[in-house]
């Protein structure tokens, strides 16, 4: 825009004077305006997310929803489906390279944590989600087709991967922004885990009693 | 065998491009003719080589390779062969060999539509065609190669096309959109070739115009198609969702726009000379950019192309040799140029200043909404924000109708000084048409509507005006049927190109303020009624397609009583992808869609239905079509024919001068 006022006010005495030699400093604003510019996009790209993102939904009910089943299109889940027990819910998409970091301990809490896994697959194509569950696995129970971002957008989600702990009322009561690594699970999610599973015990026995 | 025939050619269309780039810029240097001279057969080589490669590919997907993973991964053998085809460009790596072949042949036609440039000019402009033509050819070999094989275990049949791309609109959408998108690094070459002589004159803005006209109809062309494609086949009725990745095609438009006016200025009046450099580079930019914010993952959208990190670091270490290089030269370069008129601040070029002014804010805008999300991670240290129409709304509409009010005067208005009482007049027209539009919405609408009589008035007032200049240049011949037809074609292009934005503005406002819709849940039987309309829901059947079977609805439509029509809407089962898709039905008119699409079946023979009503939707598309048919228009004038003799005739006096002037033109 600078530059387009050089050529209004063409007969400004400074513009006269500037010389082949000198840079004029304004002519240099497009350029300062990109190099931000590329900083975002680097960081934007490079932003591995390691910040436990504090959710308006924590301790509220998981959003309702009424979605297909990836593997079984004729299949409609809710958030009904999710229900009953401790779980963790993971958003993934095929686009997202952090979902295959953490893809193999995924693998392993479904194996040996005994802890049911559903997945929200995000804003994805469903034939490439459906053969990267083929190439990589699938440790989710089931998965909740969200190809147009509207359950992501009811949970406040950004990006993916992004992993949401569930007591057995189908509450949310934690959220993790990230890729789910051993050591997440360890020092974060788990104890998380550990305090529902306790606490559903005791309710269970309460209501048994 | 062929496969491989294909992936060598691109090697050596890479071996070409990098011939292409240096040896007529060390013949512009050395000052050789000959080498210079190469630039014309390199330019052929690399498109037929490109073009080898494409077919290649083709071939893969005609014969069913399923050992090609790309093949493997978007075809069927169940598919249709028009679908095979446009699979070639359905995901990544095949839509960027497309992308290098358009760039391929954007660079042939410079070739081969510049001879009248002087040998120096055009060798440096195709040089800068075929370095950027090395980038995009590197990114194929090392990113994304469509020829990767998957042998030794490979699949017996493919995984199938995404559904949603299995239809006419994306048959044609993606080519249309990277004619755009590419094309627009012809005026980028044009200007930085110019900026590399040191010779900032007009005459460059005279080569640069019909190449960005005609890449900019393509532009629009390709968005309008896709605003059209994902209003009947996502299902949901929308036209546009200020998505990332149509803001990504949106921005180079916006700019592209900004462009040819400005060059316009610049051609005619030797002003702006340095601004509009600055816009040729910005949008080409903005394609880059585009390219980069829909393959590199860096933002969510429905788009979302299989993305891998790899891929998104080289384009943007491609983004900051080209645009940050660019940008570097033009601060060199540019210190010290001079505008050779001035102008008073009632005149045209004060008018199209305006635009570009207008033009470039709503494009910072937009692209502050669609990276907005990245700045406020990086700021906040890690929260999340999503940017919605909302912003985009309201930042984006009142700029536009300023735009309005300036393009209603601007075409009327006089180079260097319009007399005020051409300004003081127009109340008059405007008068005029908010009284039409007013009486039209107040008679005819469902409801009355400011917004829409504000907005509608404003294009009315434009067409008018348009009209009304039209006639007074008809008028003041004495045969004046003939001379409907002897304007220039550039002129004839601007009326098109200025009615189609009128007509898309009539069309999306009265959309978005007259569509009424209903979600309901209908069973066989049913009857649902929406704007004067009956809608009947017969039956339910199952029918059966080539690669899908489907649940298909029979909705009549009637009116008092009496039958319009019957829409048959579907839900598609696709067998080998295992994909459900929504096939909406529509009725379409002139002035108004009937759209009806099935959601879920909610138990019994029950089932979710979604009726639209959309008056003048149509418009919105029919008029990006009359804006793209200006663009190309504006090419068939007859000065570019002109002006390509004299220049032939200079050349040939000055042949082998690397001094030829071409302010001699």
């Amino acid at each position: 825009m600078s530059d387009a006022d050089h050529d209004v006010r063409t007969d400004s005495p400074d513009r006269s004077v500037t010389t082949n030699d000198s840079v004029n400093k304004s002519l240099l604003i497009p350029l300062a305006v990109f190099v931000g510019l590329v900083m975002i996009l680097a960081v934007g790209f490079n932003l591995e997310d390691p910040h436990f993102l504090p959710s308006e939904l924590i301790d509220q009910q998981f959003p309702e929803f009424s979605l297909n089943e990836l593997n079984a299109p004729d299949r409609i889940v809710t958030h009904k489906d999710i229900k009953g027990q401790v779980a963790l819910v993971n958003v993934w998409a095929t686009w997202c390279p952090n979902c295959l970091i953490e893809h193999p301990e995924l693998m392993r809490i479904s194996r040996e944590e005994g802890l049911p896994l559903y997945g929200i697959n995000y804003n994805d194509e469903s034939v490439k989600a459906r053969q990267w569950l083929v190439r990589h696995n699938n440790p989710f129970q089931f998965n909740i087709v969200d190809d147009q971002g509207k359950l992501g957008i009811d949970l406040g989600v950004y990006g993916a991967p992004e992993t949401f702990v569930l007591d057995a009322n189908g509450v949310i009561r934690y959220r993790h922004v990230g890729p789910v690594t051993r050591r997440v699970w360890e020092e974060t999610l788990r104890p998380v885990v550990d305090l529902l599973l306790s606490q559903a015990s005791q309710s269970s026995t309460v209501m048994e009693g | 065998m062929i496969v491989e025939l294909g992936h060598f050619s691109l090697i050596l269309a890479l071996g070409l491009a990098f011939s292409l780039a240096l040896l007529p810029a060390v013949g512009v240097y050395q000052r050789q003719p000959r080498l210079m001279q190469m630039a014309g057969s390199l330019s052929a080589g690399l498109f037929v080589f490109l073009l080898l490669s494409f077919v290649c590919l083709a071939y893969a997907f005609w014969t069913d390779d399923f050992s090609v993973a790309y093949v493997a991964r978007n075809s069927n053998s169940a598919l249709p062969l028009q679908y095979k085809m446009s699979a070639i460009w359905g995901a990544h790596e095949g839509s960027f060999l497309l992308w290098t072949l358009i760039m391929g042949g954007w660079t042939l036609a410079v070739s081969i539509f510049s001879r009248g440039l002087t040998l120096d000019m055009r060798a440096r402009v195709l040089a800068i065609l075929g370095a950027l033509t090395i980038g995009f050819i590197l990114f194929l070999l090392l990113t994304s190669n469509p020829f990767d094989r998957t042998l030794p275990v490979f699949p017996a049949d493919g995984a199938d096309l995404n559904p949603l791309l299995q239809d006419f609109g994306l048959i044609v959408h993606p080519p249309m959109l990277y004619m755009g998108y590419v094309g627009m690094a012809v005026p980028f070459a044009f200007a930085i070739a110019t900026l590399t002589t040191g010779r900032l004159d007009a005459a460059w803005a005279r080569w640069s115009r019909p190449w960005t006209n005609v890449a900019w109809a393509f532009l629009t062309v390709g968005i309008t198609l896709g605003s059209w494609w994902a209003y009947y086949e996502l299902g949901w009725g929308g036209w546009w969702f200020w998505d990332a990745v149509e803001n990504a095609s949106f921005m180079p438009w916006l700019i592209g726009t900004a462009l040819i006016h400005s060059l316009a200025v610049t051609e005619k009046r030797g002003v702006f000379k340095s601004w509009t450099v600055l816009l040729a580079i910005f949008a080409f930019s903005f394609s880059l950019l585009g390219a980069f914010i829909v393959r590199s993952g860096v933002l969510t959208s429905v788009h979302a192309f299989a993305v891998d990190p790899e891929r998104g670091m080289f384009i943007l270490a491609f983004l900051v040799v080209v645009i940050g290089g660019s940008l570097l030269l033009y601060a060199i370069k540019v210190s010290g140029i001079k505008s050779e008129a001035g102008f008073d601040w009632t005149s045209r070029e004060t008018m199209v200043l305006v635009n570009n002014l207008l033009l470039v804010t709503a494009t910072g805008a937009v692209l502050l909404g669609t990276l907005y999300p990245l700045i406020y991670e990086a700021l906040t240290d890690g929260k999340k924000i999503s940017v919605g129409p909302p912003y985009f709304n309201a930042v984006f509409v009142p700029l536009m109708l300023l735009l309005f009010a300036a393009m209603a005067v601007s075409p009327t208005s006089r180079w260097k000084k319009t007399p005020i009482a051409f300004f003081t007049q127009q109340w008059r027209p405007m008068l005029a048409s908010v009284l039409i539009v007013g009486a039209l919405v107040f008679f005819l609408g469902s409801s009355f509507s400011g917004v829409v009589v504000l907005v509608d008035a404003m294009a009315l007032w434009i067409v008018i005006n348009l009209v009304r200049d039209f006639s007074s240049k008809v008028a003041n011949k004495v045969q004046k049927i003939p001379s409907l037809f002897r304007q220039s074609m550039s002129y004839y292009g601007m009326l098109l190109g200025h009615v189609g934005i009128a007509v898309a503005v009539i069309g999306v406002c009265t959309t978005v303020y007259y569509t009424q819709e209903k979600d309901l849940r209908m069973a066989p039987g049913d009857v649902v009624n929406l704007a004067g309309y009956e809608f009947r829901f017969n039956e339910m059947r199952k029918v059966k397609g080539p690669n899908y079977i489907a649940d298909q609805a029979e909705i009549e439509v009637l009116v008092d009583g009496v039958r319009q029509t019957v829409l048959y809407p579907e839900k598609r089962f696709y067998e080998a992808s295992r994909n459900v898709m929504t096939e909406a039905d529509i009725d379409p008119s002139l002035f108004r869609d009937l759209y009806v699409a099935l959601g879920e079946p909610i138990g019994g023979d029950a089932w979710a239905v979604r009726v639209h009503y959309k008056p003048f939707v149509r418009w919105i598309w029919f008029g990006g079509l009359l804006i793209a048919l200006g663009g190309f228009t504006t090419i068939l004038d007859r000065r570019y024919r002109a002006v390509k003799q004299a220049r032939q005739t200079s050349v040939v006096s000055s042949s082998g001068s690397n001094s030829a002037s071409s302010a001699a033109i």
